[in-house]
């Protein structure tokens, strides 16, 4: 590991400042992603800026009936919220969901957002990633890529974001708040991750030294009813293999408001537009989730590995949507 | 880098000056001998480093020593001061939940926090419909556990020896 500075955070500016002026510095949250690729020579920063004792772990309610998360709210808080389990289940569900409870209870609402992809030669600094190094190729295209993107991927990289509380979010409309040297600034929660393109090494659009400091949830009556569904090789502690967020809201037989994103298939939470349009208005059936999944999946491509996903994702997506419609959530 | 840190670990105050890039699992063994918290992965896996920290089951080996000074750690072996055994260490012994006993230490500070958690309302991924669980199921168990791994396979037992906790606990 590269020897580094160690320093702790006292007001949210000055972190800024400090991580601003560095360009081998990092902010620091519950470490379990950061320390992880610092043991792994993955991240060498030479100074670490703690934000765990910022003033930001509250979870407050926003006069237009949302919610605001401090981006130092721990996943296993967040998770527990009383106003998160009723108003917006597909929330707490995505989170405990995702690592173990001892992981949770460390792990950071911002942290959760930016950790970074698991794919297994990312994480081994012996082989090419264009992610970890640019312009050195990608170990996955012709490797073992089961776990990998079948939508929005690029010749240059084909990982999947691993967050589940990200899809949660995408599903949503959350926003994240950010506060660089220039000030404050909102990025919705679906443009915060990007698709890999030209520029692998890019996870999501903050810019070095730009703070996240809160997650917003709009008031959003469809999430009351809403669901997390995780498919995994084991039943539990173990990242998706695909993954569904969906709110649906059927009155009179008919989809009223629907909200749904997939995890476990694409560089970035995967916000369902196409799906969502395919569903609004229509009647409540097998058939119309089945359309709705296929417009969807339309433009996915497949790996050597990979073209499971596909299936596994349609059946994913109308099951949770059966489910709703049923009344469970 | 040096730095010098401050922990109340099992009950005593503890000052250290070490190398920022030692973890916390590490500052227990090897710098303060408490061997209690053991090494598995090393990379978050496992849950054998699970320690209580400010009474919060953490693991241990990815989080930075400097990062924790001033904060309260409790191991396994804090939690039996003068070798008398914390009831979830005997229910362990008597229910056979171990083997070679390595995941052991973490598998009862998880067990305890986890039991913690569940008292204060926190749902599982299993907990239906989200609401705060009435009792403990098996399977919610497992659940919670399920960050514990045990290379010996000793699942069967050690869920048996929480739930032996947890009827001890209803009736003191
Ligand atoms: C064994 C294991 C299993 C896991 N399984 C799952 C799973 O199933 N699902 C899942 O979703 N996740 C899983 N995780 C990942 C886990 O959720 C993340 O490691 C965790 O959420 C990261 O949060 P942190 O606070 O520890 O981040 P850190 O490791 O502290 O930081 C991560 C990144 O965020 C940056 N950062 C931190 N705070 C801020 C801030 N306020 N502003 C800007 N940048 C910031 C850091 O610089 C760093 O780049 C697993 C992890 C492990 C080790
Ligand atoms: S898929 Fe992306 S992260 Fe994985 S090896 Fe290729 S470039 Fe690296
Ligand atoms: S040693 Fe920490 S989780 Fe395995
Ligand atoms: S008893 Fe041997 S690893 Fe659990």
């Amino acid at each position: 590991m590269t020897p580094f500075a160690y320093e702790r955070a006292t007001d949210a500016s000055s972190a800024v400042a400090r991580v601003a002026a560095h360009p081998n510095a990092v902010f620091l949250g519950g470490g379990t992603n950061l320390v992880d690729h610092m043991k792994l020579g993955i991240a060498h920063p030479q100074l670490l800026v703690d934000v765990t004792r910022l003033p930001f772990s509250k979870i407050e309610s926003l006069p237009d009936g949302g919610i605001r998360v401090g981006a130092g709210v721990r996943n296993s808080d967040l998770a527990a919220d009383r106003t998160v389990r009723e108003r917006y289940p597909v929330l707490s569900q995505a989170l405990l969901g995702g690592a173990s409870g001892q992981l949770r209870n460390l792990a950071t609402t911002a942290g959760n957002l930016l950790q970074r992809t698991r794919c297994a030669y990312f994480q081994d600094v012996t082989v090419p990633c264009n992610k970890r190094t640019p312009g050195s190729g990608c170990s996955a295209i012709d490797g073992h890529n089961r776990d990998h993107a079948i939508l929005g991927a690029s010749d240059q990289c084909v990982a999947v974001h691993p967050s589940d509380m990200a899809v949660a979010l995408a599903a949503l409309d959350a926003t994240v708040v950010v506060l660089g040297r220039q000030g404050e600034r909102r990025i919705s929660a679906v443009d915060f991750h990007r698709l890999p393109g030209d520029a692998a090494q890019r996870d999501s659009m903050l810019e070095h030294g730009e703070l996240i400091v809160a997650v917003e949830l709009p008031a959003l009556p469809v999430a009351a009813h809403s669901v997390y569904y995780k498919v995994r090789d084991r039943a539990s502690y173990a990242f998706a293999l695909v993954s569904v967020a969906a709110a649906l809201e059927v009155r009179s037989g008919r989809v009223h408001d629907v909200r749904i994103a997939f995890g476990g298939v694409a560089h970035k939470p995967w916000r369902a537009r196409r799906a969502e349009a395919a569903l609004r208005g229509a009647p409540a059936t097998e058939e119309v989730y089945g359309r709705a999944a296929d417009a969807e999946l339309a433009d996915a491509k497949v790996l050597k590995h990979n073209a499971f996903k596909i299936p596994l994702a349609r059946n994913t997506l109308r099951m949770v949507l059966r489910q709703l419609a049923q009344g469970g959530r | 880098m040096k730095a010098s840190i401050t922990l109340r670990v099992d009950g005593e105050q503890r000052s250290l000056t070490l190398d920022t890039r030692t973890t916390l699992l590490d500052a227990l063994r090897e710098h303060l001998g408490v061997t209690a918290a053991k090494k598995g992965c090393d990379h978050g896996q496992c849950g054998a480093c699970t320690v209580l920290l400010d009474g919060r089951r953490v693991t241990t080996c990815l989080s930075l020593a400097v990062a924790c000074d001033g904060t309260s750690v409790t191991t396994a072996e804090g939690l039996a001061p003068g070798g008398t055994l914390h009831p979830l260490q005997q229910a362990f012994l008597e229910q056979d939940a171990l083997q070679c006993g390595y995941c052991t230490p973490g598998q009862i500070c998880s067990a305890l926090g986890m039991l913690d958690e569940a008292q204060a309302g926190h749902p599982s991924f299993v907990t239906e419909g989200l609401a705060a669980p009435a009792e403990l199921s098996d399977e919610e168990i497992r659940e919670r556990m399920s960050g514990n791994l045990c290379r010996c396979g000793a699942y069967v037992n050690i869920v048996a020896a929480i739930r032996q906790a947890i009827a001890e606990r209803a009736t003191p």
